[in-house]
C-alpha cells in the first residue's frame, strides 16, 4: 500500500480547470519528484493536498481520507509543508517563527539546528530580514520541527544560489532518510540526487510515473515533458 | 494655557474612548478580514449590561454597583461578541458582502432590540462621585474621568501588547494577520484565535461602553453607531490590523476634534477628522501602518 494515494483529483481556479483528475501514488521512505513545464499545475496540486484549495477527488494518507479534512488536521496527521515562496512570518523573529510550528510535544530543535546552525544565532532576527536562502532554511526547519508522514516540498531551491542549492539539496537528501518526501523542483541536478520516484504532469494531467533516475537519463523523454535540453 | 492644556488632556481621553473600540476593530481586519460593522452593537450591549445590572442592585452601595455593574458589561460584552463570531460570521468567511450585511443588519438590529425594550430615552448611570468631580492640573480644572479612560486605554493597550507579545495565541495572531492560510499549515486551528479576538474586542468595546457611560453621565442605546464612525476613521487613520498604528490615530483624532470645536466652531471637530482623514489617505493610503511586532 503505497503511503499517500491521489485518485480523480480535480481543482478549479476561478474559470481554469487546474488539475484535470489527477492520480498517483507516493511510495513510502526516499524522495518522489513531481514534474512538468511552468503552470501545469505541480504548486496546486500541493496546495490540493494540504487543503488549501477546494478541491475534488481521493486523497489518502496510508488508506485514511484527507478530501474533505480541514488544513489544520491534515497536517496533524503527519503531513508537513514547505510552500514555494517559503511563506516565513517576516515581523516575527526566527524563533517565534519556530515556536509557532511546534506540534509535538518534543519538538526537534537538535535536529534543526544541527541542519541549520546559523538558525541559532539568528534566533532573535526578524524573518523578513533574511536572506532568501536563510528564509528557506525557517521554512523548511519548521516543517522539519515535528515528525511528519510526509513532507511536501515546493520548489526549495528556486532562487538561490547555486551554493546554496547544493546545501538545500544536502538537507533534503539527509530528511529522505527520515520522513518520505514530495517534491516539486525545477532544478533537475537536485532531482537526479534525492528523488528515487518521479511524477510528471501537463496540463493538469499525469503523463508519466516512474523511477526518476530513468526518467533522468532519457533526454528525449525529459525534452519532451520538461521542455529541458 | 490653561485653556490648551485642558483641551489636550480632554482629547487625549476621548482618543482612549477612541482607542477602546478601534483596537478591536483592528484586530479583527487584521486577523479575519472582517469589516465588523457590528462592533458598535458590542459597546451599545456592555454599556446597557452595565446600567441594567446596576439598576437591580439598589441596596448596595454606588461603588459595588458600579464594580459589579461593570464587570457583567464586560462578560456579557466579551460573551455576545463570541457569540457573533460563532454564530453569524463563521459561516460567512471568505464571503466579504455577506459578511458586512450580516454585521451592518445586526448593528441595526441590535440598537432596535434595545429601543424596543428600554426606550430611545438615554439612561442615567450610578458611579462613584469623584469620578464627576474634576483635578486642578496646570489651572486647568480636568474631569477627572477622562484620567481614568487614560489610565483604563493605557492598561488595555499595554495588556493588549503583552498578550500579542508573550502568549502562544498573541503568536498566533500576529503571524494570522500576516498569512492565515500558513498558520493553518503549520497545523494551528486559526478558528479559535478568531473566536478570542472577537471576544477581546467585545470586552475592549463594552469597556468604552462602561466609559461612555461615566463620560456622558448616561447610557445611550445610539452611542455605539456614533462612536463607531470615529473608531473605523481611526483604524484607517492607523493601518487597518495595526494596534499602534490604531493607539497613536486614536490620540491625534482626539485631539485634532477637541482643538477645531474649540479654535474653529463648535461642531467643526467631526468634519476636522474627516478632513484629517482624507490626508492621511491622500499622503499614506495604507494609513499609519504601524505593525503589530
Amino acid at each position: 500500500m503505497s503511503l499517500l494515494a491521489v485518485r480523480d483529483l480535480h481543482v478549479y481556479l476561478g474559470e481554469s480547470h487546474v488539475l484535470q483528475g489527477i492520480e498517483f501514488d507516493v511510495p513510502e521512505g526516499g524522495v518522489t519528484a513531481l514534474l512538468g513545464r511552468n503552470g501545469v499545475g505541480k504548486t496546486t496540486t500541493l496546495r490540493a493536498l494540504m487543503g488549501l484549495v477546494d478541491r475534488r477527488g481521493s486523497v489518502a494518507l496510508e488508506g485514511k481520507e484527507l478530501s474533505s479534512t480541514p488544513t489544520h488536521r491534515i497536517v496533524r496527521r503527519g503531513v508537513g509543508y514547505v510552500p514555494e515562496d517559503r511563506d516565513v512570518f517576516a515581523g516575527l523573529t526566527v524563533e517565534e517563527n519556530l515556536r509557532l510550528a511546534e506540534r509535538d510535544p518534543d519538538p526537534r530543535y537538535e535536529l534543526v539546528y544541527d541542519l541549520f546552525p546559523e538558525l541559532k544565532e539568528r534566533a532573535r532576527q526578524l524573518a523578513g530580514t533574511l536572506s532568501g536562502g536563510q528564509q528557506q532554511m525557517v521554512a523548511i526547519a519548521r516543517a522539519l520541527l515535528n515528525e511528519n508522514r510526509v513532507l511536501l516540498v515546493d520548489e526549495p531551491t528556486k532562487g538561490l544560489a547555486p551554493l546554496l542549492v547544493t546545501q538545500v539539496a544536502d538537507v533534503l537528501a539527509r530528511v529522505s532518510e527520515l520522513t518520505t518526501v514530495l517534491l516539486v523542483e525545477q532544478n533537475l541536478g537536485v532531482v537526479k540526487r534525492v528523488a528515487r520516484d518521479a511524477v510528471v504532469l501537463d496540463t493538469g494531467r499525469v503523463v508519466h510515473i516512474g523511477p526518476a533516475q530513468e526518467l533522468l537519463a532519457d533526454k528525449a523523454m525529459v525534452h519532451r515533458m520538461l521542455g529541458v535540453a | 494655557m490653561s485653556t490648551l492644556l485642558l483641551l489636550t488632556i480632554t482629547g487625549v481621553g476621548l482618543g482612549a474612548l477612541y482607542f477602546l473600540i478601534a483596537s478591536g476593530l483592528s484586530l479583527i481586519y487584521g486577523l479575519m478580514g472582517v469589516l465588523n460593522f457590528a462592533h458598535g452593537a458590542f459597546l451599545t450591549v456592555g454599556s446597557f449590561a452595565m446600567w441594567f445590572t446596576e439598576s437591580k442592585l439598589g441596596g448596595l452601595s454606588v461603588l459595588a454597583r458600579f464594580l459589579i455593574g461593570s464587570l457583567a458589561g464586560l462578560v456579557v460584552g466579551g460573551v455576545f461578541a463570541a457569540l457573533v463570531e460563532l454564530v453569524l460570521i463563521r459561516p460567512l468567511y471568505r464571503r466579504q458582502i455577506e459578511q458586512v450585511l450580516v454585521t451592518v443588519g445586526l448593528g441595526l438590529a441590535t440598537v432596535a432590540l434595545v429601543t424596543a425594550i428600554w426606550g430611545n430615552d438615554a439612561r442615567p448611570v450610578a458611579y462613584p462621585g469623584w469620578l464627576s468631580r474634576t483635578t486642578t492640573v496646570g489651572g486647568a480644572h480636568v474631569p477627572n474621568v477622562t484620567f481614568l479612560m487614560i489610565l483604563v486605554s493605557l492598561v488595555v493597550l499595554g495588556a493588549l501588547t503583552l498578550f500579542l507579545k508573550r502568549t502562544r495565541y498573541g503568536l498566533i495572531i500576529r503571524a494570522g494577520v500576516e498569512n492565515r492560510a500558513m498558520v493553518t499549515a503549520l497545523g494551528i486551528d486559526v478558528r479559535k484565535a478568531f473566536t478570542l479576538v472577537f471576544a477581546i474586542g467585545g470586552v475592549a468595546a463594552a469597556l468604552a461602553g462602561i466609559l461612555g457611560n461615566v463620560f456622558f453621565t448616561t447610557a445611550d442605546p445610539n452611542r455605539g453607531t456614533s462612536l463607531l464612525i470615529f473608531a473605523f476613521i481611526v483604524v484607517v487613520i492607523g493601518g487597518l490590523g495595526s494596534l499602534r498604528g490604531t493607539a497613536v490615530a486614536s490620540i491625534v483624532v482626539g485631539l485634532v476634534q477637541q482643538y477645531a470645536n474649540y479654535y474653529a466652531s463648535s461642531g467643526l471637530g467631526d468634519l476636522s477628522v474627516v478632513l484629517l482623514l482624507g490626508l492621511v489617505l491622500l499622503a499614506r493610503p495604507r494609513g499609519l501602518s504601524w505593525s503589530f511586532a
